[in-house]
């Protein structure tokens, strides 16, 4: 039974997206940058339509008229909004990322850190367990049938449901802080890690490891000359794919025990308490986060395989 | 990668001694170490003797299967031999007893998550994106635009939206729908428009000998290219469904749902009761998987993956 599960591309099927994002960074601005202002004047209409129920409320209730230019400027400018507008999210991203000392609690920053420490402690910590574990498959025919289909397996199921046990059960034993959240981390990074190095390290074709074979050459040096550096661009694609993963991984890690900092606190705090702008900042926020940690994987790629001799 | 039966014999050979020094290092250390190593070893070894034989499908199938109830007993002796307790990690049997235990209660989740929150927002945002693709397929324009913000968007941690969905859409399934729907809205769009291309020049042009329209051709030749990757869309977007419906939950629900039992059962320390609706979540995720991709075997069996 060939289990379609393993199909090609199937359980390393993101790093197509990757792969297509990378193409997609040629293209000329000018589409982007029309589909970008299309969604920001999409944002404001609904601002207005989401909003102008409230405003209308408070006005039956106070027993006045609202004209048309009064219900718009008044929708832009509520304390919380159903959907904040984009210069409200602004100017919070500009209260608390700008203004503040960056060691304030009140810094956007600050809690920004708290999470990308998780996250980058896990995210390296998972990687380096899921090339070894790719490794030992490789080179373990045993560790490659047991182990290889409950790590595409595990794609398919929602590994992240196990966070906030992983964070109360840890916390129950006087493990706090981050390394909880970086266990999370560990985790999603680790299993998109271990496939896409898997089938980077057998990407060689017979007739190149032939060739190797021709120059008997042993397992080390078939490894570390041939199958390690094929599997370069696979990794990179997987890191990308992992690193994204585990800045959701770290986020959800901060939900269940209320902490106080961090991305995912600043989202909980934040619906508890109906503070939408606060809300969205953090979510924008957490988007920059991500946007930085995929960007710097693409740049360093990018360094890599032109020092390889393999960028296209 | 291939081992002569030479080899093979060998490794089954030195595979004892090997077992022995292990043994001997576990009861050095700790006495209640000894079994579990033994199961170990004994269960490594017949899986590297079952992997040395030729390939077939009961070795493909009886090779994991050995290594997963290995890890389930292994863990089942160390939760008993070390006295672990259950608010730490509570042994498989004891999961099991609860998952038999609270069928009814499983089932009510698994309804709510499920086939009313994951489902329904699978279903209307990767038809909603099917149809969005093919609608900016005509627009070259839109096309070079929404693509780079569409992979942009689809690599950020959507589920931030939960808590402003939640607000939006109220506290059932509705608003966990909503959050689905944002999920696999952009990975699906992505792959469509992707696969929409995926036609080459001679066959357009047969079409264009045929003398086929727009739609004959969407029909006909490209919806039916683009399968392959809209399968592919549709796979990934089956664990992010069930990943937004289960964390939506987190961020406030009716008394029913996966995730408001995780949350809540983690609280009071029930971890037997968390473990099962992992397990249930795992199976759904699974099954659902499954389900795509046996849609996808029979919709694209001319494609060289499926064959």
């Amino acid at each position: 039974m060939s289990a379609p599960i393993a199909a090609p591309g199937a359980g390393a099927g993101r790093s197509g997206r990757v792969g297509l994002w990378l193409r997609g960074r040629g293209a000329a601005a000018g589409p982007v940058l029309a589909v970008v202002l299309a969604i920001f004047a999409l944002w404001y209409v609904g601002t207005v339509a989401l909003n102008a129920q409230w405003t209308l409320d408070q006005a039956a209730r106070a027993d006045r008229e609202v004209g048309f230019a009064e219900l718009v400027a008044d929708t832009m400018a509520q304390d919380r909004p159903m959907l904040p507008a984009p210069h409200q999210v602004a100017v919070e991203l500009y209260d608390t990322v700008i203004a503040q000392e960056i060691t304030s609690r009140r810094s956007l920053v600050y809690h920004a850190w708290v999470t990308l420490s998780a996250t980058l402690a896990g995210f390296g910590f998972g990687t380096v367990l899921g090339i070894l574990l790719a490794v030992g498959i490789v080179h373990n025919r045993a560790m490659d049938m047991s182990v290889m289909p409950w790590a595409i397996a595990s794609q398919t199921i929602p590994i992240l449901a196990i966070a906030p046990m992983i964070i109360v059960v840890l916390n129950s034993i006087g493990i706090q802080g981050i390394v909880p959240k970086a266990i999370i981390s560990a985790y999603l990074s680790f299993f998109p890690v271990v496939v896409g190095m898997v089938s980077g390290l057998r990407s060689p074709g017979a007739m190149q490891m032939d060739l190797l074979r021709t120059y008997s050459a042993s397992r080390g040096q078939v490894f570390w000359k041939l199958r390690l550096p094929a599997s370069i661009p696979y990794l990179f694609a997987s890191l990308k794919v992992g690193i994204a993963a585990s800045l959701v991984g770290a986020i959800v890690g901060e939900l269940p025990t209320g902490a106080v900092q961090g991305l995912g606190a600043r989202l909980l705090s934040g619906s508890y308490y109906g503070q939408t702008v606060q809300i969205w900042s953090a979510l924008l926020m957490a988007a920059v986060c991500a946007a930085l940690l995929v960007g710097a994987i693409g740049a360093v790629q990018r360094a890599v395989l032109r020092r390889m001799g393999m960028d296209r | 990668m291939k081992h002569g039966p030479a080899a093979g014999l060998l490794r089954g050979g030195a595979g004892p001694l090997w077992i022995g020094a292990a043994l001997v290092c576990a009861a050095l250390v700790d006495l209640r170490l000894v079994p579990v190593v033994a199961v170990w070893a004994g269960a490594w070894w017949v899986n590297t003797w079952l992997a040395a034989q030729r390939r077939t499908r009961v070795t493909t199938l009886a090779v994991p299967l050995l290594f997963g109830l290995t890890l389930l007993v292994l863990w089942e002796m160390v939760v008993r031999l070390f006295g672990v307790p259950a608010v730490i990690l509570p042994p498989p049997s004891a999961i099991g007893a609860r998952i038999g235990a609270e069928v009814p209660t499983l089932w009510e989740d698994f309804v709510q998550t499920f086939l009313r929150g994951a489902l329904t927002g699978y279903v209307l945002g990767c038809g909603a994106a099917l149809l969005t693709a093919v609608a900016i397929d005509r627009s070259p324009f839109l096309q070079r635009g929404l693509l780079p913000v569409g992979n942009f968007i689809a690599a950020l941690p959507i589920v931030g939206t939960a808590p402003i969905l939640v607000m939006w859409f109220g506290f059932d399934w509705e608003s966990k729908a909503a959050v689905v729907v944002v999920m696999v809205f952009f990975p699906m769009l992505v792959n469509t428009v992707a696969g929409l291309a995926a036609t080459d020049a001679m066959q357009r042009d047969l079409m264009k000998t045929y003398a086929a329209g727009y739609w004959p051709t969407l029909l006909k030749l490209r919806l039916p290219a683009a399968m392959p990757f809209v399968f592919n869309g549709l796979k990934i977007c089956t664990t992010l469904a069930l990943i937004g419906a289960i964390v939506a939950e987190f961020f406030g629900s009716p008394t029913r749902g996966m995730g408001f039992r995780i949350s809540t059962e983690v609280g009071r320390l029930s971890l037997d009761m968390v473990w099962a609706e992992i397990t249930v979540a795992a199976l759904a995720g699974s099954a659902f998987y499954g389900a795509v991709a046996l849609a996808e075997r029979r919709v694209t069996f001319w494609h060289p993956s499926q064959r």
